[in-house]
């Protein structure tokens, strides 16, 4: 196999499968979880379900001052790389590219200098999860193999994508198919792991909302 | 062809005075072939040493399944440049585009030559080999394959010209309805130089035989058989568009500002970031400009299976089919697995409910 067959194949048949796997086992789940269903309520309602759910949306976003002091370094790190992977993955041109050919519309992209800035800073924020993941004892003993590959997924387009930008080591086709590659990686873990909590965190955090609404407590 | 020198014995510097070309001009070649060819200055009079006295080399030219371009862009010249002057000067004993013979006197001149010059002529092929069935593409009644391995065998080298000898070319784009397959893929004990493009630029070619005729060798070629000289570095690390990529600023349309402006062609399909070839440094028409410099984007013509890679106006960063509607097929199918799942589910949490036996305090005080 030739490096442009190599490319040839991540960029179709290869991002085929991939996408078959992340859309059916995202929308399997969420499926999933939605037909659980709830145990009716028997009390009666203190309050709104509706508005408590979605104010802790946006509440849970800011840590409060107790946590924050507990974890600090989780939280910012956390949130470094989390904004990170936001602008490189939706504010990237050949990015919005994607989107546009797959959902039909684009939007303006960043400077790539910017984005390029992004991906330093994101790519050293997951590096010091990791160190810090096994040198904190409690992470380290929690610490399973998924929790690895999550890590290992989520960095590994990073990587990659930043040495087939500056065009380091291998040649061209082969880094810019191997970047495809790793993101077709990520596709398919996204929807076993935890990773799926991109999708699952605004209706958890809603639920648990709703529970407060509804007992008229705050959230 | 026309206007050169007769007898096979005559030396190139022979051909160049019977044509007019000065010492002086021949010697500037010479030094743009060494610095082309990334040698050191030294190795100048050694060029023109062995170029002055290099006997016409026997070469034997086959044409597969090709459209005939790449012996366009290597013959068409509106002024007799010393390019073409190596080009002439070599003894093309058959090429059946360009010699006047056809049918049986043709075959001759090429079974003569292959007998006179066994083991020592230099054989270029443009096209690809159809191996379905043999009739899809035939030279005076015989089969394209037999006729490469017979004069293969007798050949001190073989040049692949063309993106259809060198990787299939568009012959070989899916689904590939001849079975054609490249030199490469058929021939594996003599040296092959890959010279691949759409069509290939025509100094590179006579860099190659400049380069063969000066040091006897072949040159010093890549992972995929194409000399590393020309081949070496990407259109788009030489690109003089690369800064406007660096940034970020593209060309959204043909017609926009951005294109005005000559901005960065990636959006609009280029292919140059992962296209090996010289053609931003050597250009095109007498180093006139090149498609980049024309507007358009690379279609990445000197690599594998270009014809494959979901279109010339697709960017490079966009899948090569069709996600869409991938991703909506796939998303209904899973929606109905997803509630047939949680029609189980709750088919079970029905049942176990209705399994759940309470517990008494008879039950308990037992």
């Amino acid at each position: 196999m030739t490096e442009i067959e190599f490319l040839n194949w991540v960029r179709g048949p290869g991002f085929q499968m991939a996408t078959i796997i992340f859309v059916a086992g995202i929308v399997i789940r969420i499926f999933e979880i939605l037909l659980l269903g709830r145990k009716n309520n028997l009390a009666e309602a203190k309050g709104s379900e509706m508005s408590s759910g979605f104010k802790t949306i946006l509440t849970r976003s800011v840590p409060d001052a107790s946590t924050f002091k507990r974890s600090t370094f989780t939280i910012v790190a956390g949130y470094i790389f989390h904004i990170g992977l936001f602008v490189i993955i939706f504010f990237y041109a050949p990015h919005i590219l994607l989107f546009k050919d797959v959902i039909g519309f684009g939007w303006p992209a960043l400077p790539t200098p910017v984005v390029d800035a992004f991906a330093v800073i994101t790519i050293i924020a997951l590096l010091a999860v990791l160190v810090h993941r096994f040198n904190n004892k409690v992470l380290h003993y929690l610490t399973n193999f998924e929790d690895l590959l999550v890590w290992f997924v989520t960095i590994a387009p990073l990587v990659t994508g930043y040495i087939a930008f500056h065009r380091i080591g291998m040649t061209a086709p082969a880094l810019l198919g191997l970047h495809i590659l790793s993101v077709e990686l990520l596709m398919v873990v996204f929807p076993f792991t935890k990773l799926m909590h991109a999708f699952t965190l605004f209706m958890s955090r809603w639920y648990n909302g709703a529970i407060s609404g509804y007992r008229g407590v705050q959230s | 062809m026309t206007n050169r020198p007769n007898g096979k014995n005559i030396t190139l510097a022979d051909a160049m005075r019977s044509q007019g070309i000065s010492r002086r001009s021949f010697l500037k070649f010479c030094a743009a072939t060494a610095s082309m060819m990334a040698l050191p200055p030294a190795m100048i009079p050694r060029i023109a040493n062995a170029l002055e006295n290099a006997k016409r080399p026997s070469v034997i030219w086959l044409s597969f399944q090709e459209c005939t371009g790449c012996t366009e862009s290597l013959t068409r010249a509106h002024t007799a440049t010393i390019e073409n002057l190596i080009f002439d000067s070599i003894s093309l004993d058959y090429h059946h585009t360009l010699q006047a013979a056809s049918g049986h006197a043709a075959e001759a001149a090429r079974e003569a030559a292959m007998e006179e010059n066994y083991g020592k002529y230099l054989l270029v092929v443009d096209g690809s080999i159809p191996l379905d069935n043999p009739g899809y593409s035939t030279i005076a009644g015989i089969s394209n394959y037999d006729m490469l391995m017979a004069t293969a065998k007798g050949a001190a080298a073989i040049i692949a010209v063309g993106t259809c000898a060198t990787y299939g070319g568009i012959p070989h784009a899916k689904p590939n309805p001849t079975g054609a397959v490249s030199v490469g893929d058929l021939i594996k004990d003599k040296p092959i130089i890959n010279v691949p493009g759409c069509p290939p630029i025509p100094v590179v070619i006579t860099g190659v035989l400049t380069h063969y005729l000066t040091f006897g060798t072949i040159p010093e070629l890549d992972h995929i058989g194409r000399p590393k000289v020309f081949y070496g570095k990407s259109i788009h690390d030489r690109c003089y568009r690369r800064p406007f990529y660096d940034k970020g600023l593209f060309a959204e349309t043909f017609d926009d500002e951005g294109a005005k402006k000559g901005w960065c062609l990636f959006k609009l399909g280029c292919k140059g970031p992962t296209t090996y070839n010289a053609c931003a440094t050597t250009k095109w028409n007498n180093g006139t400009s090149f498609p980049i410099e024309a507007g358009h984007p690379c279609l990445g013509c000197s690599e594998p299976d270009f014809w494959d890679g979901g279109g010339f106006y697709k960017a490079l960063s966009m899948p090569t089919e069709n996600i869409s509607k991938t991703a909506v097929y796939t998303a209904g199918a899973a929606a109905a697995a997803g509630v047939a799942i949680g029609a189980l589910n709750r088919s079970k949490q029905a049942a176990s409910k209705k399994a759940h036996i309470k517990v008494t305090v008879d039950d308990l005080t037992k």
